[in-house]
């Protein structure tokens, strides 16, 4: 019998080969008592339902489950639904997992917050959270990426954070990562890391899973409403550091018949600069876990491109790494054009403008849809809203 | 008993402090380094600590980061490290301690690359981002090519944890000064002698040796009362920097210039 996709990480935060605790000593008793507190905190009624009551009354949840009839009908295959992750507070999935963490934070007595970004959607999830429960909020962001996503600088800077410019290596993601977990080493006894995606070390990768769930779940209830079924024939969803994939993948792994997609953004193209860690990367250690990486043959990590500054990053969570040599999830690409393309498609069929990380699972519906046919339901994870992309839009349409 | 920790007890034996040098490899050049390495070892380093460029070196601040970054731009990679410890051996028998992020290594095939650093010469290894929680990785691999594998301690390391460290540690214990990046300042110096002192008679079975933020022999001083001996690494990177970017200085002035500065180093 195939062993439940749901029963890992293990103990020590293994997804088979992958995930880990690889960080410096300072940060492996802050690692283990965040994963003590956590455990702790998911088994206390009060914790669940204080997160809830935020998810609900603060947050927006649930978020609806669109028909796209008229994508659908256009494309002439199977029925698209969209789970409307662009509605939540600030745009976007990450305040899912923001709320969770903040109130950890707050649960072991930590005052000062510091979080990476890459597009800036998790660095405005974060800042929202601080602002709304009075804390310290410092988040790194790449000095390029400060460029490309202005309007997210100015959103975090409203907020009361301090947003400080990763100037070293690609300055983007990676980087201000980077800068984030030196941060936490010199300040762990005051400072909270909250994360922004199923990436670092052990118990990042499930902790913020776990908060990401709430997509999945609801979109099983929501399709029961809709659709008289718990399960659709397929998912999609765009994979960066890949929480908002898994996410909505999680709660599905286990019914074998859903075919499930994430999607990784080819850059400029396979052959080009890219992203596409799964596609073409290889396993490799890097910010806390072993997953997949883009590297070189000496092990130095590769720069990522993507015209997604949230695509934008060299690594991916382990879970994906698993869930990939498993063959359980399969994990296409598409390209920056195949990208604006998507963008064009939603915004013009359905009235709902992308954000540019969920373009690139928009890319894959014309394929998808037509391969799955007519009588079947598909899922696509909208996972935020296009307005921060709007500059970078303008520029190659 | 391996070459690193005879040289480690024949240093307490004689009533001194242990002195370990940490320079990057292929820093600032590829070609300079192996005179480099000589260089420290006319200062009397009782062991050299040779980095391992890494694009993404977590623990280190500014000066190693930098260092790291120069090095990879000029050319330098894990073979060619690998031939600066064998042509050090060559010449030389004080123990080389490799110190680099565990990725690199993974990436060269962990075995292939104990077996290769055995072959250049090298004594001892340290993962800062390799925790004992991760060790079998390639703990296996350190045990069938007889290299020592050094574990770290910090302030904020438990006294228990502090102890299992000991146990799995080889070569010595390297405890982290402060809750903080390499190259930066050393805080007050009470709360780390206080620290120094509760895990000294937690480690047993290792020598106990400190680093980071030590950059002088006055800092040496201070923070060997109760340890074996201290690594210096981030402000002779910082010397290196201003000797070789310096255009009015021929290399024997810059070699010579390093190992003043590493006999200046002994408190």
């Amino acid at each position: 019998m195939t062993p439940s996709a749901l029963s890992i990480p293990d103990e020590t935060g293994h997804f088979g080969p992958y995930g880990g605790t690889y960080v410096p000593e300072i940060l492996v008793p802050a690692t283990q008592a965040l994963a003590e507190a956590y455990r702790e905190a998911r088994n206390d009624p009060g914790f669940v339902s204080e997160l809830d009551d935020l998810l609900a009354n603060y947050v927006g949840r649930p978020t609806p489950l669109t028909y796209a009839g008229r994508l659908t009908a256009h494309l002439g295959g199977a029925r698209i639904w969209l789970k409307r992750e662009d509605l939540c507070h600030t745009g976007a999935h990450k305040i899912n997992n923001t709320v969770g963490q903040i109130l950890l934070a707050r649960r072991m007595g930590k005052t000062r917050i510091i979080a990476e970004t890459g597009a800036g959607q998790h660095g405005v999830a974060t800042a929202t959270v601080c602002a709304r429960f009075g804390l310290q909020c410092v988040v790194y962001m790449g000095s390029e990426d400060m460029e490309r996503q202005r309007l997210n600088v100015l959103r975090m800077r409203l907020l009361g954070a301090e947003v400080r410019p990763a100037t070293s290596g690609s300055r983007t993601l990676k980087d201000a990562t980077n800068e984030a977990i030196r941060d936490w080493v010199t300040n762990v006894h005051d400072t909270f890391y909250i994360i922004g995606s199923v990436v670092g070390p052990h118990p990042y990768p499930m902790m913020v899973r776990d908060f990401q769930r709430v997509i999945g779940l609801e979109t099983r209830r929501q399709l029961l409403e809709t659709e008289g079924r718990e399960t659709p024939d397929a998912l999609v969803a765009c994979v960066g550091g890949g929480s908002n994939a898994i996410g909505l993948f999680h709660p599905f792994l286990d019914d074998r018949s859903v075919a499930i997609y994430g999607v990784e953004a080819a850059g400029e193209g396979l052959g080009g600069r890219h992203a596409a860690t799964l596609t073409k990367g290889s396993p490799g250690i890097l910010h806390g876990a072993m997953s997949y990486l883009l590297q070189d043959d000496d092990g130095q990590v590769e720069l990522a491109h993507s015209i997604s500054a949230g695509l934008d990053y060299p690594g991916v969570g382990p879970e994906h790494a698993w869930l990939k040599d498993t063959g359980r999830v399969t994990y296409r690409s598409a390209t920056d054009e195949e990208a604006l393309e998507g963008v064009r498609l939603l915004s013009t069929f359905e009235g709902i403008i992308p954000a540019l990380e969920t373009a690139h699972a928009v890319a894959l519906l014309p394929e998808l849809t037509r391969s799955l046919g007519r009588d079947r339901v598909l899922v696509l994870g909208c996972s935020g809203r296009g307005d921060k992309d709007m500059g970078t839009i303008a520029e190659h349409v | 008993m391996s070459r690193l920790r005879e040289r480690l007890v024949a240093a307490s034996t004689g009533g001194r402090k242990a002195m370990g040098i940490f320079v990057t490899g292929g820093f600032p050049s590829p070609d300079a380094s192996p005179g480099i390495l000589r260089a420290i070892d006319a200062g009397n380093a009782d062991f050299i600590e040779l980095g391992m460029p890494f694009s993404d070196p977590l623990a280190e601040g500014l000066p190693i980061q930098q260092a790291s970054e120069r090095a990879l731009a000029a050319g330098a990679s894990m073979r060619h490290t690998l031939e600066i410890a064998a042509g050090f051996r060559s010449g030389s028998s004080t123990p080389l301690v490799l110190m680099g992020y565990v990725n690199p290594v993974f990436r060269y095939g962990v075995d292939r690359f104990f077996g290769d650093a055995r072959d250049a010469g090298v004594d001892a290894l340290i993962l800062p981002d390799l925790p004992p929680e991760e060790r079998g990785l390639v703990a296996g691999a350190a045990e069938r090519h007889g290299i020592d594998l050094v574990h770290l301690v910090a302030p904020n390391t438990p006294d228990d944890r502090v102890a299992r460290v000991d146990a799995l540690s080889g070569g010595f214990v390297y405890a982290v000064s402060i809750t903080g990046l390499t190259g930066t300042g050393l805080g007050t110096v009470d709360a780390v002698s206080a620290y120094l002192e509760r895990i000294r008679p937690l480690v047993r079975r290792n020598p106990l040796l400190v680093g980071f933020g030590i950059r002088s022999a006055d800092d040496a001083r201070r923070l060997t009362a109760s340890t074996d001996g201290f690594i210096v690494g981030s402000a002779l990177i910082r010397e290196i920097e201003r000797l070789w970017d310096d255009p009015d200085l021929d290399e024997p002035t810059r070699l010579a210039r390093v190992t003043a500065f590493v006999t200046g180093l002994r408190p």
